[in-house]
């Protein structure tokens, strides 16, 4: 049974007073990875057919695998914040939609960190 | 999970045909929605052939021939019949619009005329609109102030200060916008869609106001404004040709710019 009022209705529980952030950090990684792509991009067409040796000394100068690192981390945040949108879109029932938020966050953050200890692994390991 | 499909009790069945008298030669036929919750029936969709000899050039006219002459218990709401009231709002042709605005000519082939999306249903094109308008309460449209009234009694505006609210006061809350917005679809308790926050985007931008800092915090929510994503169907389909999705951008530009 609803006799709530429409005003009460619609104010739900309040103004979270928080969300700029999130857009800004969305625009803020979609920013960073135009050059990043552009490079990831550039960087996989000089190494198609490097065999293991190459690739090893590749991502072992300095200046590539800080892209690289900085290349994962700017894309799974970005992909991570986009999927939250879209979960909190579409999924309406609570409990769906709180698993598939903690889901998605600990699946990207896994996916990222191993993404960078492999490069890791790949730049200093033998 | 969203509701992709209508409800088995909303789906639209055949509807009746009301046919022309003989010998009309300037006819068109329109597709109209009808639904009457007192039958317990599904909504469907009745066809109306109608002379045109006799009958104004917009669509709202051919409405209120069919109501007048064909079947008296069509439905809709209809005020001003010049574009300024906003009752009319229905969407035509498969696009939000007034249908005292709407030029039947502009229309190809039969005319279909359903009510605005994804709003509860009253009667035949008449939606509830309860949930906008409480949304409109809740922004409070209204002038606040802190400052003691001016002793001549007038709060004072520049000409450049009052053409900032261009483009923004001839909104007539129609809600065409609104319903247009796959947003306002999904979470229309939750996000305030397009003509609300054009609406708070009024008082922001009045230079008159002193309570645009309390106004931002009340939208500043990922719901209630950042369910916006640009998609732009209300600048689309506003038939009074402003621009929600700019008032928009300017909340959020203002929102940033505090940050």
């Amino acid at each position: 049974m609803e006799m709530r009022s429409s005003l009460r209705r619609v104010q739900g529980l309040g103004s979270a007073k928080e969300g700029v952030g999130h857009w800004w950090a969305e625009r803020l990684t979609s920013m960073a990875l135009v050059p990043l792509v552009l490079w990831f991009m550039a960087s996989a067409v000089f190494l198609v057919g490097a065999n293991h040796a190459a690739f090893k000394a590749w991502v072992g100068s300095f200046g590539n695998g800080l892209m690289l690192v900085l290349f994962i981390i700017a894309l799974f945040h970005h992909a991570q914040l986009g999927l939250q949108v879209v979960i909190e879109d579409y999924v309406h029932g609570e409990t769906a939609k709180m698993a598939l938020l903690i889901a998605v966050k600990f699946a990207f953050f896994f996916i990222g960190a191993g993404s960078v200890s492999a490069v890791l692994h790949l730049a200093f390991g033998n | 999970m969203v509701e992709f499909a209508l409800p088995a009790d909303s789906r639209i069945v055949g509807g009746k045909t009301f046919k022309a008298q003989a010998g009309v030669t300037n006819m068109r036929i329109f597709k109209i929605y009808r639904f009457n919750p007192d039958s317990g029936e599904n909504p469907r969709l009745d066809t109306f052939e109608v002379d045109m000899d006799g009958c104004g050039v917009k669509v709202l006219d051919a409405l209120n021939k069919i109501k007048n002459e064909i079947d008296s218990t069509l439905t809709y709401r209809r005020s001003c019949r010049e574009g300024i009231c906003g009752s009319c709002a229905m969407n035509i042709d498969g696009v939000n619009t007034l249908a005292c605005l709407k030029p039947i000519e502009d229309i190809k082939g039969v005319v279909k005329i359903y009510p605005l999306p994804h709003l509860p249903m009253v009667k035949d094109l008449v939606p509830d609109l309860t949930v906008p308008y409480a949304q409109y309460h809740s922004i409070e449209p209204w002038l606040q102030t802190s400052s003691a009234v001016p002793t001549d009694g007038e709060r004072l505006q520049s000409e450049e200060e009052r053409s900032r609210l261009d483009g923004l006061w001839e909104c007539i809350l129609c809600f065409c916008c609104q319903t247009s917005c796959p947003s306002y679809w999904w979470n229309g308790e939750r996000f305030l869609g397009p003509a609300i926050l054009l609406q708070a985007y009024r008082w922001i931008a009045d230079s008159r106001d002193e309570a645009a800092g309390d106004r931002l915090d009340d939208l500043d929510d990922p719901f209630r404004l950042y369910r916006c994503h640009t998609i732009m169907n209300c600048t689309n389909t506003c038939p009074k040709d402003l621009n929600p999705g700019q008032a928009i951008g300017k909340i959020k530009a203002a929102l940033f710019k505090r940050l």
